[in-house]
């Protein structure tokens, strides 16, 4: 295990394994993408509630999945590269944290643009939307420590340090925010708690929530690929590869 | 008390120094030299454990981890000699008498300076304050990076004195400076390109 | 144990010959809560209704303020690597220097709070409550901020820096203890949130210094 893990821990390793799977996993995500929207948008029925402003639903709970997980998947690497000290697990959380930030933003418009019919305003602090934002500032924190430290040493440390210190504190943030927005609960009905929802609804929010993960996975390969690319480049095996292309 | 097998090192992609082979005995004086940027103080950096980036293998036998008195002297500006003087005792958890610390600040020629806080003191005397902690302790090794800088001649012969103390003792010393080290001892040099 | 009495004594003797240090975050705190009235206007009803979250924001900005230094003088005079170098654990020491900090600015905060409430018109269960809130999380405060501080250390203006990091962790505790603060002003029951605060404090206790003392040993590795 530990063998398989240093050995896929080689950036060229990975370079060369990455390379093979990257257009692959790339054109599913986005077919399932177009399949997943194209169903949604056209085919799926009106809510009775809500009519056709549900189907932004299915372009925001897939990134608000997607911004927590991506956070989770961030420490993880973070821990690797603090246990193992594997380089790549370093260029791993460097590569994800602008990417969980942007799907993070991603759920916060999607989310706003969806109160706009449902509460008739952009912005209501809803536990999930509050926590959502809090979160988006500890990915902001991950970014602004990396980019003030740039190439000093130890910024892969630090990083993956503040990333740890943030999962610790992620599920504590999220209960005292759903535990505030109860004490101060306004008026209205929550969006995020409906009623068991029928097959033809849920379906295609699973299909959109695998293309938005198949999505997330091969730019996160692909931004990698990159930053390996740059910090190897006086390898032989770059230079190589470099003279091919 | 110290092994080292093919020490290496390399920052922003260039090497420092690479496949460094040496070893410290006690009673031995080992003097790094080079020019500027060659790496003598990431080399002791390394060698001491505080720069973890490295290759090769670096093994101490030593009770006590070895002092260090760095570029960054580790003495707080609004703090007197004195207080100095016991925070490395306390630092090190060594039990070091009041009157032990009297004769340090005798013998580094701080007398009168004792409750002077380090702020008012000049360059050299702060460099005294922070060798003083060799002279209150017994730490079989020393590690010191450019302690001649910002030292006059009087105190220069001083510090030829305490390196012989030591060495008479048995203790090991790594040493980092252009000075040539007037001892009646041998002298490791190890140069770094 | 005398790694920690001595760093705790050595850190107050070295802020009360440089008291700024120490008042400047207390200045600060009393100017932020006297503008508010500036801002909103005097009525006591309004004041009253938001002078908890008004307390706590201020407190948390001030607290801040005076996070940026807790390390910083310590790295630049080589004081961390001789306390990295030295077989001492770097746990105790970063917990001694929580304490210490907690002890100059924490502190005095707490103590501050009967000012504040009176110039919020606050009354006196409200007093009560925010004292008591601001005595149990100030220390869960300086741990976590200490996190920050020994993150940014090697920085040279992680003022800044060190809100953006840290912000984000202030969150529960903020939520918890103007909810404490309310609580009392209605007149119910508040030990709930004393046992709530408590457990994120003890929590912190525990895992925060590990942070810490990992983020410093990064910081003097170079």
């Amino acid at each position: 295990m530990l063998n398989w893990f240093h050995r896929l821990g080689s950036p060229k390793t990975f370079f060369e394994i990455s390379g093979r799977w990257q257009v692959p996993l790339l054109s599913l995500a986005v077919l399932m993408l177009a399949g997943g929207a194209a169903w949604a948008l056209l085919f799926v029925p009106p809510d009775y509630q809500q009519g056709n402003s549900v189907r932004i639903m299915y372009i925001h709970v897939p990134a608000a999945i997607l911004a927590q997980s991506g956070y989770v998947m961030m420490a993880g690497a973070a821990a690797v590269f603090l246990i193992w000290r594997i380089k790549l697990a370093d260029v791993a959380v460097k590569c994800v944290a602008p990417l969980g930030a942007s799907i993070t933003f991603l759920a916060l418009v999607t989310g706003a643009i969806w109160g706009k019919p449902t509460w008739g305003t952009w912005w209501v602090w809803d536990a999930r939307l509050t926590s959502t934002l809090v979160l988006f500032f500890l990915y902001i924190g991950v970014i602004a420590l990396r980019s003030a430290m740039d190439r000093q040493a130890g910024v892969g440390r630090a990083c993956a340090i503040l990333a740890l210190v943030g999962v610790v504190n992620l599920p504590v943030i999220k209960y005292s925010v759903d535990w505030w927005y109860s004490l101060h609960q306004p008026a209205s009905f929550s969006l995020t708690e409906k009623p068991s929802m029928p097959i033809e609804m849920w379906l295609p929010l699973l299909v959109m929530v695998i293309a938005y993960y198949l999505f997330f996975f091969s730019v996160w390969m692909m931004r990698i690929r990159n930053e390996i690319l740059v910090r190897e480049k006086n390898t032989d095996w770059v230079k190589q590869w470099l003279a091919v292309r | 008390m110290l092994q080292v097998q093919n020490a290496g090192c390399e920052r922003d992609g260039r090497p420092l120094f690479e496949g460094l082979s040496f070893s410290l005995a006690p009673g031995d004086l080992l003097q790094v030299v080079g020019g500027n940027g060659s790496g003598k103080s990431t080399l002791l950096r390394v060698l001491l454990g505080l720069y973890t980036d490295y290759q090769g293998d670096i093994e101490w036998s030593v009770d006590e981890a070895p002092l260090y008195l760095g570029h960054r002297l580790g003495i707080k500006q609004s703090l007197t000699v004195i207080e100095n003087l016991r925070w490395f005792g306390v630092l090190r958890d060594a039990q070091v008498d009041e009157v032990r610390i009297d004769e340090a600040v005798y013998k580094l020629g701080l007398a009168g300076f004792e409750d002077s806080l380090c702020a008012h003191l000049s360059e050299g005397q702060r460099k005294r304050v922070a060798l003083g902690q060799f002279l209150i302790m017994d730490n079989p090794c020393w590690v010191m990076d450019e302690p001649f800088s910002a030292i006059d001649a009087e105190g220069l012969s001083f510090l030829m004195a305490i390196l012989q103390d030591h060495l008479d003792v048995n203790g090991g010393i790594i040493i980092s400076t252009h000075q040539p080290i007037s001892i009646d001892r041998p002298v490791n040099t190890l140069a770094l390109q | 144990m005398n790694l920690f009495i001595a760093s705790v004594r050595r850190d107050l003797l070295v802020h009360f010959r440089h008291p700024s240090e120490v008042l400047n975050p207390l200045v600060f705190f009393v100017v932020v809560i006297s503008l508010f009235p500036l801002g909103i206007g005097p009525e006591p009803g309004q004041l009253k209704a938001i002078a908890p979250g008004i307390v706590w924001v201020a407190a948390l900005l001030a607290t801040l303020m005076s996070m940026d230094s807790m390390f910083r003088s310590d790295f630049e005079d080589g004081s961390l690597e001789q306390i990295v170098l030295s077989e001492q654990s770097t746990f105790i020491f970063v917990l001694a220097k929580v304490v210490s900090h907690w002890l100059l600015s924490g502190l005095p905060l707490v103590l501050l709070m009967p000012l504040a409430a009176l110039l919020l018109f606050l009354d006196e269960a409200g007093v009560w409550a925010l004292t008591l809130s601001l005595l149990l999380v100030s220390p869960t405060l300086s741990l976590l901020g200490g996190i920050g501080a020994a993150l940014t250390v090697g920085l040279p203006r992680g003022g800044l820096l060190v809100t953006i990091l840290v912000m984000p962790l202030y969150v529960p505790v903020l939520v918890l203890a103007t909810a404490m603060v309310q609580a009392a002003e209605a007149g119910s029951d508040t030990i709930g949130y004393v046992y709530w605060l408590l457990a994120i404090l003890f929590g912190s206790m525990c895992l925060a210094p590990i942070a810490t003392a990992a983020a410093i040993n990064v910081a003097t590795d170079q």
